[in-house]
């Protein structure tokens, strides 16, 4: 699904990702944890095609296809989700009319044909009982005026919209309380499936436990330095990252 | 000396064309003298001028126009519309394409055959101390003058269209609409040019909303084929409890200045300003306006709105008073701006002056470029940049077009919005 080979990448000269190396087979849930400036935004905002980073070296590839050689509108026809760390305000946009504009952009580029006003506000309602998302919100401006956990679980809406192959959670748990929490986790989870993959960005293990992934990775200094089963999340939580710092310095 | 010679010279010349064609002011020989009189005393504003600093004159004066006849082909208006007409071609009425009302309690007719409205012609415009309005009214060749009485609603809007066919053609009108008490009426001001090379267009509007009356004017401009040079006046005088709405779209035009000015001298007054622009290539857009706030507990909201592109010029100037006597006064404006290219330029200046001491007044100007966190949110959905600019510039202005109460004339600028973002 995802492989990331020896991604470098840097933001106005400095190099935050260093050699970078992963791979997510199909169905699999990936944590990626990590202290604060480990890169963890970074990997993600690289992947979606943030112009602000620059790749200088290294590839990632989705299902084989060139993800650093596509533009951000492409990765995401081709599969790419971000859930955004801070989903961005725009207002005079309506939710829906910005949800029916990318689904029907997205099916353009896979051949389909767009889909009918009907089907698309049933779509609408089914996936927005998901997250327990007021239908008002809906005909809102895009996030303008939600509250943390709206704008959280609006990502979340347009992810079960768009059915990406690859769904990449940025710290959508941050700031969030324990209700909207759950609500967001059983949203991503209704969504698993054998041919969705997911990656799951996170500062808290918090997370971890309605999310259960398939395998954590420890992200600092711009690389992987630790893989371990969900075991290894539970550890981080008890022992902070002093640890990992002394074994990789070591 | 010699300098001034030339100038004169070139107002000479600028002019001899309207001289031949009758003139409404022709029922009115102390307005005739007093226009003559202005144009001749008064020089042609250039940049020195504070109202004209951004805004050059001399591309219309420079120019050689002419006044030509009306033309028996198609005009393009709004079709759709449900309204009555009064069409205007090259600023001869044709009587052909019109349908004016036939509503008891609606006089509709030509401004020339209108003797009442003849007599307040020139009440609320300015032609003693400005140059273009001294011209409008020595020159203005036909107009409609309309008038709804006591408690009438006028059934239809009255939609006039001002269209321009032939070469470097001026057409010079003006209308006066009285709204009695009580009386409701929309008017749908639709300025199109369609010819080769240029148009010169000058229009002033005066309106008289008594008591508890209500005018509504949408106002659109644009040009298809050709460069279209329009100065467009409103002046608007409002009674007690009255309220007067008007929407400002500007679609596309080579030189567009519009002067709104509206004296509110009755109390507990309504006034909503909508406007928006979006200049492109070497488009320039000038809107002027005048909010006078004469009289206490009254209320006013404006908001005008721009994008301007390529090497295109916006202009946004804004006056609002607030006197003495006009405590409990509400007054509201906001002009915000985005600006797509380097070589764009947008000047605006809000001016509030406020002498009551009891009185709630804000401003706000803002000007800056597009939000692109939230184009690289758009296109993270799959939205192309293309796409993305659009959804943005459409909800940028929707706030302005939305306010237009006509359906079919709110599709329309929204239709025509949207093929300019396609071009």
């Amino acid at each position: 699904m995802l492989e990331i080979k020896n991604l470098h990448a840097s933001v106005e000269g400095n190099e935050i990702l260093k050699g970078l190396n992963l791979e997510v087979k199909p169905g699999e849930v990936h944590a990626i944890m990590g202290p604060n400036g480990s890169g963890k935004s970074t990997l993600a905002s690289v992947l979606a095609g943030n112009e602000d980073y620059e790749v200088t070296e290294g590839s990632a590839h989705l299902d084989g296809e060139d993800l650093l050689d596509m533009g951000t509108e492409d990765r995401a026809r081709e599969g790419l989700f971000l859930a955004f760390q801070y989903p961005v305000e725009i207002p005079g946009v309506s939710n829906i009319n910005f949800l029916r504009t990318a689904l029907n952009e997205i099916r353009e580029h896979k051949g389909q044909e767009q889909l009918s006003a009907k089907d698309f506000l049933r779509l609408v309602k089914e996936k927005s009982a998901l997250v327990e998302l007021d239908g008002k919100l809906a005909n809102r401006s895009v996030n303008e005026g939600f509250s943390g956990g709206e704008k959280k679980r609006n990502e979340i809406f347009q992810m079960a919209m768009l059915e990406p192959k690859l769904a990449i959670l940025d710290e959508t748990d941050s700031g969030l309380d324990i209700d909207a929490l759950k609500v967001v986790a059983q949203g991503v989870n209704a969504m698993r499936s054998p041919e969705r993959s997911f990656l799951v960005i996170t500062h808290y293990q918090r997370l971890l436990d309605y999310i259960v992934p398939d395998v954590v990775h420890v992200l600092y200094k711009g690389r992987i330095v630790k893989s371990g089963p969900k075991e290894l999340a539970m550890e981080l939580e008890e022992k902070g990252y002093d640890w990992i710092k002394e074994e990789v310095t070591a | 000396m010699e300098v001034a010679n030339v100038i004169d010279e070139k107002k000479a010349k600028f002019m001899t064309p309207f001289e031949g064609s009758s003139a409404l002011v022709d029922a009115r020989p102390e307005l005739k003298s007093e226009a003559d009189l202005a144009l001749t005393e008064i020089a042609v504003p250039t940049t020195r001028t504070e109202a004209w600093k951004y805004t050059r004159v001399g591309k219309i004066v420079n120019h050689d126009w002419n006044i030509s006849p009306s033309t028996a082909g198609d005009i393009k208006e709004i079709t759709n519309l449900d309204a009555y007409r009064a069409i205007f071609v090259n600023g001869i009425y044709d009587a052909t394409k019109s349908n004016l009302p036939n509503q008891a309690g609606v006089t509709c007719q030509l401004l020339s055959e209108a003797s009442d409205a003849l007599q307040q012609m020139g009440e609320l415009s300015d032609h003693n101390s400005d140059w273009l309005e001294a011209l409008n009214m020595r020159y203005a060749q036909e107009g409609m003058a309309l008038s709804v009485e006591a408690n009438t609603t006028l059934d239809k809007p009255l939609y006039i269209v001002h269209y321009t066919d032939n070469t470097n053609v001026a057409a010079i009108n003006r209308h006066l609409i009285q709204v009695a008490r009580g009386a409701n009426a929309e008017v749908i001001v639709h300025y199109v040019s369609n010819q080769t090379a240029k148009s010169f267009q000058s229009c002033v509007i005066e309106s008289f909303v008594a008591e508890n009356a209500e005018l509504q004017i949408d106002k659109i401009q644009e040009e298809m084929t050709g460069e279209s040079y329009i100065h467009a006046t409103e002046w608007t005088k409002q009674a007690r409890d009255s309220r007067f709405n008007i929407r400002t779209v500007t679609l596309s035009g080579q030189w567009v200045r519009n002067n709104l000015n509206i004296r509110v001298a009755g109390e507990n007054c309504e006034t909503h300003l909508f406007g928006t622009y979006m200049p492109r290539a070497k488009e320039h857009v000038d809107n002027h306006t005048m909010v006078d706030h004469l009289v206490p507990h009254c209320e006013s909201n404006e908001v005008y709105k721009g994008i301007v592109t390529d090497k295109a010029t916006a202009v946004f100037n804004g006056k609002v008073y607030v006197r003495l006597d006009a405590q409990k006064t509400n007054a509201f404006q906001q002009n915000a701006n985005i600006v797509l290219s380097d070589d764009a330029h947008m000047y605006s200046k809000p001016e509030l002056e406020i002498y009551a001491d009891d009185v709630k007044c804000s401003h706000g100007s803002t000007t800056g470029q597009f939000d692109e966190e939230a184009v690289y949110y758009l296109r993270a959905r799959g939205i192309g940049e293309a796409s993305a600019r659009k959804l943005l510039v459409q909800a940028f202005i929707k706030e302005i077009v939305e306010a237009i109460g006509d359906d079919a004339v709110r599709e329309y600028c929204l239709n025509r919005l949207e093929e300019r973002l396609d071009q």
